[in-house]
């Protein structure tokens, strides 16, 4: 057990991450995900590693496509506007198999939005959020140590997998501190034999590439590609379940507002509601199964989101709509409160539908 | 037990850092703790502000809107969050800065002219410590055996010298 | 029998993709010979365009990854940042890739003294996609998109990528030169080789502006391609060299 630390999430992600070997960061200042940037221009020269501004959004992720391609581990970070201009990159880097770590402290939008934090980009987390075909493995800590090892969780899954993958956080879970237990350092090492190191003129010379003019060649990396999506989805799902045995009103939450849904849990158990509820640790994959298997179960859920009905869509889809799925948001930056969401938990087990 | 904290001023009071220090002695003791901060330009109603938390179950929301416990080091913060203390909750007021009284009557006030001590001893820069130094006093979930660990934590490598002074600061508020 | 031209060991046996006439070919053997005589090619990373050079990975013998559009700067600095002791990294980019939508991406990683090598193929249009207007159509000249000429009025000016980016403290080495001709070429090569070179020696930020033709979509003859180039192009773009921060210092 290493000693626990105060610190903020922005920073938690940045520290994790080194443990984690990762050695080179780019990045462009965007509040709320700044300290990300700062902490790793403090670390990165004294320990030998890269840190450097880009002069773009995308600028940075194609500098981390670049390490990303000779098989290092990289990861640049920003918040909602941000990630929108490095959608391209993400999608090459998709394209290209290759894994990076993309960090989204999310803020209110659409456009220049606000800077209070929002869960509003969870479609273009989750549902592609570029061109083509293409997932990306998609993490949503809850707490400062969750934003620490899903850091470290991330990589070795896009490692494993070859692909990028996202923290999804939002700006109280980057500015909040919290006692937090560093991970170890991570030791894991991937076999990259497709990395660009230089021939040496001892191999075949490698290429890290996303375009395919012939259809059927484009066709097959597609389908390969997502049948190792099918091996995610199958193995690496991860979630949460709070008071569940009991539960006829099931709350589906995640990052910020899952905290703030297990306060109002814990009032309405004190008022005798049995509520409980699922909380998805990877947004993708989903957890369909557990979800679909309380359906079975609980006599309705409430999604809690800081957005406008988003992920209420996939627990729609998950549990076949068997069970009505309400929606309790705020959105621009505004929090649920746990009053707000234990008064939707009321309504809901009083048979009211909205 | 758990103890709902929000400290709110002026930006550059010191606000964020006092909060961070009673976080890290709650840490120190084992306790859970959070500290969420106002953030960005535009802080609301012209306050900086952070919420503490410190409880001995695990913190579910780390938003304070209904707190236990204000400290309030401007007029803005207490016109603001004077009606979100909960019933029977404690507001700490710097009474060199703010020159009106608490309205509520079911809440325990107490009057520090934190500032004003600050200028005479010196350490201007240190009101923010010396409000905290009353509250880790009357709030017996805080106490105030142990501040040498958390100050150490939350002072700065660079800054060591300047502990004493946080100390003497901590200690005028706990003798007001 | 002794041998006494082959192919560069740096190219691969793909059959080029290029247009007859294209000078996509000469440019890509200038650029192997100079990896081959300075022994390089097992270190050597190449960054691909979008445009018709995109499949420049095919053709080189060397490691090699492609980039988004405009963008190759940016993943050249993530691979050289990767390992700056061992790889050699060079982009190859046309002139709507380089001066057009990767503009700021070109322009910062000169900014940035990037320790990288530019090869910039300057065509005066887009190929690839069918030949429209370029960042680098001359004033007057016709592509499928400025199919009245190019109109300054309307339009704006051509770019001048190395006297724009001779601006830009962080450039080391600046040159243009042109394959239109023997001569040319030769100057071409020896530029090339330098810029290569400069960043064995730890140099920084070289880019080489290689004044080329596209005798497919300027609609003419490889030959009549190449007057028109020596006619209309290198008087808008003279060659030459732009900045050699170390042939300046020296001269100190």
């Amino acid at each position: 057990m290493g000693e626990k630390v105060l610190m903020k999430g922005n920073e938690a992600i940045a520290e994790a991450a080194i443990r984690a070997g990762c050695m080179h960061y780019f990045g462009y200042p965007i509040t709320p995900q700044t300290e990300i940037a700062a902490y790793m221009a403090k670390r990165m020269p004294k320990i030998g590693g890269v840190f450097l501004q880009a002069e773009s959004e995308i600028a940075a992720v194609n500098m981390v496509l670049g390490v990303a391609a000779t098989g290092k581990r990289v990861m640049t970070s920003s918040s909602s506007p941000g990630v929108s201009l490095k959608s391209e990159g993400i999608s090459y880097l998709a394209g290209s198999d290759l894994p990076a770590l993309i960090v989204n402290v999310q803020r209110g939008g659409p456009g220049l939005g606000g800077i209070q934090p929002s869960q509003s980009d969870y479609f273009q987390a989750v549902k592609g959020g570029s061109h083509g075909d293409f997932k990306k493995i998609v993490l949503a800590p809850s707490s400062v140590q969750e934003m620490a090892s899903l850091t470290s969780t991330a990589f070795d899954l896009a490692d494993k997998y070859r692909m990028p993958a996202m923290i999804l956080a939002d700006g109280t879970m980057g500015q909040m501190m919290e006692p937090v237990e560093l991970p170890e350092p991570n030791a894991k090492t991937f076999d990259k034999p497709w990395a660009l190191t230089g021939t040496k003129g001892e191999r075949k010379h490698n290429i890290v590439n996303s375009l395919y003019l012939k259809p059927e060649e484009l066709e097959k990396t597609n389908f390969e590609r997502y049948e190792r999506y099918k091996e995610i989805e199958e193995n690496e799902v991860l979630y949460e379940e709070y008071l569940m045995e009991d539960a006829e009103i099931c709350v589906v939450s995640f990052g910020i507002t899952a905290r703030v849904a297990k306060n109002a849990i814990v009032e309405a158990r004190a008022k005798g509601i049995k509520v409980g509820m699922i909380r998805p640790i990877t947004l993708w994959p989903f957890p369909n199964k557990v979800l679909n298997a309380a359906a079975d179960k609980c006599k309705a859920f409430i999604s809690v989101e800081m957005n406008m009905g988003q992920m209420i869509e996939d627990i729609q889809l998950a549990i076949e709509c068997k069970k009505p799925v309400y929606l309790c948001n705020r959105v621009g930056g505004m929090i649920p409160s746990p009053e707000e969401v234990l008064a939707k938990i009321e309504k809901v087990n009083e048979g009211g539908n909205k | 037990m758990s103890c709902n904290i929000l400290f709110a001023g002026f930006g550059g009071q010191g606000i964020l850092f006092a909060g961070k220090f009673v976080a890290y002695k709650g840490l120190l003791e084992n306790k859970q703790v959070s500290w969420l901060p106002s953030y960005g330009p535009e802080m609301r109603g012209g306050t900086a502000n952070c919420s503490v938390i410190v409880s001995d179950e695990p913190i579910g929301s780390p938003i304070v809107s209904n707190p236990d416990v204000l400290v309030a080091m401007n007029l803005p913060s207490l016109d603001r969050y004077e009606n979100e203390v909960v019933s029977g909750g404690k507001i700490f007021v710097d009474s060199t800065l703010i020159s009106r009284k608490v309205e509520r009557t079911d809440v325990d006030v107490y009057y520090i002219p934190a500032t004003e001590i600050a200028n005479e001893k010196g350490i201007s820069t240190l009101a923010n410590m010396i409000i905290t130094g009353k509250l880790l006093k009357e709030v017996p979930m805080l106490g105030f055996d142990g501040i040498d660990a958390p100050l150490s934590k939350v002072v700065s490598a660079r800054h060591q010298n300047l502990l004493e002074v946080n100390k003497t600061a901590l200690k005028l508020g706990y003798d007001y | 029998m002794a041998i006494v031209f082959e192919k560069p060991k740096s190219l691969t046996d793909a059959t080029l993709h290029y247009c007859p006439g294209c000078t996509h070919g000469i440019i890509h053997r200038l650029v192997a010979e100079a990896i081959d005589e300075l022994g390089i090619q097992g270190r050597t990373i190449g960054v691909a365009p979008v445009g018709c050079s995109v499949m420049a990975y095919d053709y080189f013998d060397v490691d090699f990854v492609q980039a988004p559009h405009g963008r190759a700067p940016a993943v050249a600095t993530g691979v050289k940042r990767a390992d700056p002791e061992n790889n050699i990294v060079f982009t190859y980019q046309g002139d709507g890739d380089l001066a057009a939508i990767g503009t700021a991406e070109t322009v910062h990683a000169a900014a940035r003294r990037e320790n990288i090598t530019v090869i910039f193929v300057n065509n005066a249009i887009y190929g690839m996609t069918g030949g429209q207007m370029a960042p680098t159509t001359l004033p007057g000249q016709v592509t499928q998109t400025s199919p009245y000429g190019r109109d300054v009025e309307t339009v704006g000016y051509p770019v001048k990528v190395c006297e724009l980016l001779s601006k830009v403290d962080g450039a080391a080495y600046l040159e243009r030169v042109a394959v239109n001709s023997p001569a040319n070429i030769k100057k071409a090569k020896k530029a090339i080789k330098k810029a290569f070179q400069n960043q064995i020696e730890g140099k920084g930020f070289s880019l080489i502006e290689v004044v080329s033709t596209c005798p497919t979509n300027w609609g003419m003859t490889p030959v009549k391609a190449l007057e028109w180039l020596e006619e209309n192009m290198l008087p808008y773009y003279p060659l030459g060299v732009y900045k050699d921060i170390y042939a300046e210092e020296e001269a100190k």
